[in-house]
């Protein structure tokens, strides 16, 4: 388990999550209030990334095929699809923090990750 | 042993065994499905895995493990021959006889034969089942001309995967324009080119009469009569017939599927259909309908196991289709029925619009191809019943998103 830098907090917007690659992982960053949440950013069901996804509550619509999950533990909603990874999440000093598995592999991409919305 | 039995183990019998079992559920469950298969997604056989790009293994609904933790019994390969709904038991083809409490039929629906002469040859395919997909792609492999009946979606995700693998491909459509009856004429035309650019070929307004062979395999399709188009391969897209036997025979209300409720229950206590099988009166088409599609059957899969768990939620979902063709995405969603007034956002040109349905007045569907933010948007609007104006819709620098928000006008 690793900790990974994304963003600074003030990035992150209601109802526009931000998608980062780091090493070869793709993760999601979601502000849902005053609470920031992150998943894999990648369906479980098709290759779409759901930060380009419709966020409403705590719930994020892949934009393809409509699989919803919940941000706050990847649950999804159709049981056709399997759920995903919802990582924790830390802001320290304003930074937003993910903590990843996997360990060494992973690595994050430069100066906290490139940022792969348009 | 008793409890909720449930026939079909695809996207509508699932959901509404695992939401049952969500809900609380405690009774045993048992899916009943006529395939062999572990419950799988069906999108993927006409499009990457017969193209070879993904195995049977990618695509699978969820491994075992995942019913045995939920305590759900699959029994695969079993047929259901009979409900009998006055003694609550149904019968499998090799005469085992199971009770229930509850059944839920979701045996969605089967490929539509066509009937003319010939019709029986070997290499005349139908594409429903993974068991249907690994022969059709079996068969792809050898084949050099492929001719498709029938311009539908099945159809025309075929051919697109048949063209990429580098086949020639012909499609018959007997109507005047591809998919005349789910989209708009733009998003038609738009798709003719598409599919015309990649190199196959459509005819319109053509029938077929009969299917030639030599030594029962099948060498040409006739058309009209007389002409005769060489083929080694032919695949039948004309559409689907729900399974509504089973229902029927025991007496249950069907007409065009088996008539539901908004929670999925037949007139009969106990017994609920959803999916392809199924009928009901929809607000977003203003009328009774029977809709093919996977958002579809896993929503009113999950009314049902809700209402299985007595944990009501009515179905209410707009209804959304999607449709993978060459290299672009085909999403629908709403209800296009009786619209009467179209409007195109975006630029066709660079291959990236939708199509705005209304009816008197009222935003009803939008067709998009390569627009998935158009499309998440819409969703929402006609579930809320929000029209943005002709004008708004058209104005593709108007966001559609802030109509969403009560008491706020559109930006431009
Ligand atoms: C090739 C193909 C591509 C598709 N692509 C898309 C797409 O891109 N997007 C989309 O939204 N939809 C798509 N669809 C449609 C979608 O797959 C269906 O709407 C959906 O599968 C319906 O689910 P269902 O659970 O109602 O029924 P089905 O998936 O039809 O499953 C019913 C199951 O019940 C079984 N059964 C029937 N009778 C019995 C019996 N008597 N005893 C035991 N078992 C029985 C059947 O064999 C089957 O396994 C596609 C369909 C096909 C065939």
């Amino acid at each position: 388990m690793t900790w990974h830098h994304l963003c600074a907090a003030a990035k992150l917007s209601e109802g526009e999550p931000l998608g980062f690659r780091v090493g070869e992982r793709r993760v999601a960053l979601y502000k849902v209030g005053d609470d920031v949440f992150a998943t894999d950013d990648v369906c479980s069901h098709a290759f779409a990334l759901l930060s380009t996804g419709f966020l409403e509550g705590h719930v994020i619509e892949c934009p393809l095929h409509g699989a919803m999950f919940d941000v706050r533990d990847g649950k999804c909603r159709s049981s056709a699809y399997k759920d995903i990874e919802a990582f924790k999440v830390e802001i320290h000093d304003g930074e937003v923090y993910v903590q990843l598995g996997g360990g060494a592999a992973l690595e994050a991409t430069g100066d906290g990750g490139a940022d792969i919305k348009p | 042993m008793s409890g909720l039995v449930v026939i079909g183990a695809s996207y509508a019998g699932i959901q509404a065994a695992l939401t049952a079992r969500e809900a609380g559920y405690a009774e045993p469950v048992t899916v009943i499905a006529d395939e062999h298969a572990l419950p799988y997604q069906r999108p993927p056989l006409s499009k990457d895995f017969l193209r070879g790009e993904i195995d049977a293994q990618g695509f699978l609904m969820h491994d075992e493990a995942v019913f045995a933790g939920a305590k759900i019994e699959l029994r695969l390969g079993h047929r259901v021959v009979e409900i009998d709904r006055q003694a609550g038991r149904i019968a499998l083809a090799d005469g085992t006889m199971l009770d229930f409490d509850k059944l839920v039929i979701a045996t969605g629906s089967r490929a539509r034969k066509i009937a003319v002469r010939g019709a029986d040859l070997d290499g005349v395919c139908y594409l429903r089942s993974i068991a249907d997909a690994a022969d059709l792609k079996a068969r792809l492999g050898e084949a050099g001309e492929i001719v498709i009946i029938g311009g539908g979606f099945i159809g025309l995700e075929v051919a697109s995967s048949a063209a990429k693998l580098g086949k020639r491909v012909t499609v018959i459509e007997a109507a005047s324009r591809l998919l005349e009856r789910a989209v708009s004429p733009a998003v038609s035309r738009f798709l003719l080119d598409t599919h015309t650019r990649a190199g196959v070929e459509v005819k319109f307004g053509t029938a077929v009469s009969a299917m030639i062979g030599d030594g029962g395999r099948v060498t040409a399709v006739e058309l009209d009569g007389s002409i005769r188009l060489g083929a080694d391969l032919v695949v039948v897209g004309i559409g689907g017939i729900a399974n509504d036997a089973l229902a029927v025979a025991a007496g249950l209300e069907c007409a065009n599927g088996i008539v539901v409720d908004e929670h999925g229950r037949t007139g009969c206590s106990g017994i609920y259909a959803a999916g392809d099988c199924a009928s009901h009166y929809s607000r977003f088409a203003e009328g009774w309908i029977k809709l093919e599609s996977v958002q579809h059957a896993q929503d009113q899969g999950r009314a049902v196991g809700l209402a299985i768990a007595d944990s009501h939620e009515a179905y209410d979902s707009v209804p959304r289709f999607w449709s993978d063709q060459h290299d672009l995405k085909l999403q629908i969603v709403g209800h296009a029925a009786r619209s009467d007034r179209m409007v195109i956002r975006g630029a066709i040109e660079a291959g990236r619009f939708s199509v705005f349905n209304y009816r008197q007045g009222k935003l009803v569907a939008v067709d998009s191809i390569n627009n998935p933010a158009d499309q998440m948007v819409v969703r929402r609007l006609i579930a809320a019943g929000i029209s943005p104006t002709p004008g708004q819709a058209a104005d593709s620098s108007c966001d559609l998103r802030s109509l969403l928000k009560p008491g706020r006008k559109a930006v431009a």
